[in-house]
């Protein structure tokens, strides 16, 4: 019995001591964010690899998501009559939750999970270790132009998967569906505020990209330096970042869009 | 003894352990300035650690590690950092080159962070450090393209890129071929007299060290268990040093691992 509370009482403390870690970490790496003109090279290249390599994946889920919607809302929408509000119906999914959701578990699987494995591998291969005994600072030469790239690419990534998920859903609406296309934009138009769907969208993607860098940047420089302990970190990334996001989202919602 | 002053790290008292793993136990070392020290001992018993602790990557349970007067573990993280860029640098196992880097933008990179200085001039320099370790015609190459000893004499390169005082070499014989291994003893010898540094070398590549070496520790079972000249040492009355120094399988340090009675345990039953 006494065992078992030991047991729970020190994976209690370990847990805490991850999150201090981490916090440590994270703040350390902010601070340590390079000027632009010895780090604007570094953030480039990363905001490459995170971003822009990301784009395929996000135009390509965007664009089938986007027809999704509008041919599962059309089946049901054209029962009542109201195959009009297919447009109102995918624009407010999009923006308020599946834009960001989407945009999160992807760019977690995609981009996240490869931060993790590269700082990992870095760390295995003594070259954070080097680097530092070479009196350059890990944090502020690997970390943090990664951790900005996360910051900055991921909203972009939402609005373009929005962007792509609206055409997507028009295309399947207007072209094949024959919904007429002027109260298909009208229906949208009038439904979507900037002010609470489309903003409260891209705070909600500016949080989730602030978790899953981190996570992932975390994972990576606090892996086990194997080969074992990347798998597990790599893992750890995708389903920590994941469910961070969906509970997150739980949350943000109620607060944006609950009434009370 | 010699005068404090002539060493560039006195280290008193050092304690360290991993989890319940006793590494060093009051272990005392006196690095002397200008000269190659070896630290030599058995796998495991915390030579690795040692260069890691006077890196300031590791800190001490207790105990203190002077570097030039210096205390490593009263200095700030900028302090500590401003120190690495100028006074030490490691070579490590692996060579720990940046993979995504070319071997002349390898040793670029510590020139490009750490001075302003115009392209030309980090060309010269990159170049003269390439040849100083043969490895002038291979600046385009990257790491996975580079031989084992290629890549630890690249990051010797890289590692002298800024002239630092003291080199700290990790294992730099370990896995080499005859050939490889007299280049690179060769190499830290020359370095050290021509550049006028301090080297410690951990390794336990005896007759490599010793050839190189005016002082040689061996460090076993948390302590000093001998040190001196490398001629003294061969001739310690230590059964330590001496089973050490022969490569003997079995003496003070057990060839068995700490375990129960052998009997006993082949006996047991298999626990669930």
């Amino acid at each position: 019995m006494i065992e078992r509370l030991r047991i729970l009482g020190r994976s209690g403390l370990d847990i805490l001591a991850i999150q201090g870690r981490s916090a440590i970490f994270v703040v350390q790496s902010l601070y340590g964010i390079p000027s632009f003109r010895k780090g604007g090279r570094l953030l480039m290249e990363q905001l490459y690899a995170v971003g822009v390599l990301s784009l395929p994946i996000i135009v390509v889920s965007g664009m089938f998501i986007g027809m999704v919607l509008s041919l599962q809302g059309y089946t049901i929408l054209v029962k009542f009559g109201a195959e009009q509000s297919v447009g109102q119906m995918l624009s407010l999914s999009l923006v308020r939750e599946l834009g960001p959701v989407v945009t999160a578990l992807l760019f977690a699987g995609r981009a996240g999970s490869s931060l993790t494995a590269e700082i990992g591998l870095m760390k295995a291969t003594e070259q954070l270790t080097s680097m530092e005994m070479l009196g350059v600072d890990p944090l502020r030469y690997v970390i943090a132009p990664r951790l900005l790239a996360g910051f900055i690419t991921m909203p972009i990534l939402m609005l373009i998967f929005n962007v792509v998920g609206i055409w997507g859903g028009y295309l399947v609406a207007v072209d094949w569906l024959d919904i007429y296309e002027g109260s298909f934009w009208a229906n949208m138009q009038s439904a979507t505020s900037f002010d609470e769907d489309v903003m409260n969208g891209i705070i909600k993607s500016i949080v989730f990209a602030f978790v899953i860098a981190w996570i992932a940047v975390f994972q990576g420089y606090d892996a086990k330096p194997t080969s074992e302990g990347i798998g597990v970190a790599t893992t750890k990334t995708v389903v920590y970042s994941s469910l961070a996001v969906l509970g997150l989202d739980f949350v943000l919602t109620a607060i944006m869009f609950g009434d009370f | 003894m010699t005068d404090e002053s002539d060493n560039i790290i006195v280290i008193r008292d050092l304690c360290f352990k991993r989890g319940e793993h006793v590494i060093f136990d009051h272990a005392d070392f006196d690095i002397p300035r200008g000269k190659v020290t070896a630290i030599m001992g058995p796998s495991g018993c915390g030579k690795t650690t040692l260069l890691r602790l006077i890196g300031g990557q590791l800190k001490p349970d207790s105990g203190s590690i002077l570097f030039d007067g210096q205390d490593l573990f009263k200095l700030s993280r900028n302090d500590l950092y401003e120190l690495r860029r100028t006074k030490m640098g490691m070579l490590f196992q692996s060579g720990a080159l940046f993979t995504n880097l070319s071997v002349y933008e390898n040793v670029a990179f510590p020139l490009r962070e750490h001075t302003n200085l115009p392209e030309a001039m980090i060309r010269d320099i990159v170049l003269i450090k390439l040849q100083a370790v043969g490895l002038r015609g291979a600046r385009d190459l990257m790491p996975n393209e580079l031989s084992g000893g290629m890549n630890r004499r690249a990051a010797l390169a890289r590692t002298i890129a800024l002239d630092p005082e003291m080199i700290m070499y990790d294992e730099p014989f370990a896995g080499q071929d005859p050939i490889g291994m007299g280049v690179l003893t060769e190499l830290i010898s020359l370095l050290n007299k021509s550049l006028g540094l301090t080297s410690i070398v951990v390794s336990h590549d005896i007759h490599e060290t010793a050839s190189i070496a005016d002082k040689i520790y061996v460090i076993a079972q948390g302590k000093v268990a001998g040190e001196g000249v490398p001629e003294r040492l061969m001739e310690d009355n230590s059964q330590l040093v001496q089973q050490f120094m022969n490569g003997l399988p079995d003496g003070p340090i057990p060839f068995h691992y700490p375990a129960q009675d052998y009997f006993d345990d082949m006996m047991g039953s298999i626990e669930s």
